[in-house]
């Protein structure tokens, strides 16, 4: 366990943005391809996340808990949105049977 | 994983394992207080909302048709734009330092909580304000159609 803690006080602050990024990005891209509107919403709960990771890392690396109480704000408003943003999906699915998002292109206005 | 998992069952199986190994990056970084709301909130709430409300849609069989082609193709390389462009501005970057811990007892519920309730008291009520509506609102949008008199 001690060679553990070692080894991790070594890993770079570079790997985290990295690893941020590239999920980031996962997120970006499954946005973009995806038609099933809940799995457009997975996609964001994943860019959120990885913004999440990012301002721990910082956190930690800077000595400052702020980046931290960011982070259980930033949960606290994810949790808010998945709540009305499911409870739209469930209203959209009743209204058109489909949750794929071309068919909210016939939305008026 | 997430994203070109066909069945959208297992796309949320695989966010769960995603959040899964978030939740254990928080605790190498010692940020105890954020692993376990982390694996309570996302893992235990948010994702067993997805299902749920998948599988109350129960839409397993019909397939989405997928985007044509050009769409997804210009999707990954925006994606993949935005990767390399942050990841090349890193390498002007150099040799990072490596994360320290310089206050062990940083991430701890003791020592978040006060600085939530010194420094951010103010935004934690909104954010209760906030948490309120959006369950107000929830109620709201699902429960329309069953109550028209209403």
């Amino acid at each position: 366990m001690e060679h553990l803690t070692q080894t991790i006080q070594t890993v770079p602050l570079n790997a985290y943005i990295t690893l941020s990024t590239v999920i980031f990005a996962i997120g970006v891209i499954g946005v973009l391809v995806r038609r099933n509107a809940i799995v457009i919403f997975m996609s964001v709960e994943l860019m959120l996340n990885a913004v999440n990771l990012l301002l721990t890392a910082f956190s930690v690396y800077l000595g400052d808990a702020s980046g931290q109480v960011f982070v259980f704000f930033i949960m606290a408003l994810a949790a808010a949105e998945v709540a009305i943003g499911l409870a739209i999906i469930v209203m959209i699915y009743r209204n058109t049977n489909s949750i794929d998002i071309n068919v909210l292109s016939r939305l008026k206005w | 994983m997430v994203i070109s998992a066909k069945n959208p069952v297992h796309s949320i199986l695989y966010l769960i394992l995603t959040f899964f190994t978030f939740t254990i990056h928080y605790i190498l970084l010692n940020a105890q207080f954020l692993a376990i709301v982390n694996f309570i909130v996302y893992m235990g709430a948010i994702l067993v909302l997805f299902l749920y409300t998948l599988m109350l849609m129960n839409l397993n069989k019909e397939s989405e048709q997928p985007k044509s082609n050009l769409v997804k193709i210009a999707a990954v390389i925006g994606g993949g734009c935005f990767l390399v462009t942050i990841v090349a501005a890193l390498k002007t970057f150099g040799h990072s330092a490596p994360v320290l811990l310089k206050e062990t007892n940083l991430g701890l519920v003791k020592n978040l909580g006060k600085t939530l309730f010194n420094e951010y008291l103010l935004p934690f009520e909104v954010s209760s304000v906030l948490l309120l509506s959006a369950m107000v609102g929830a109620v709201l949008l699902a429960s329309k159609d069953s109550k028209p008199t209403a």
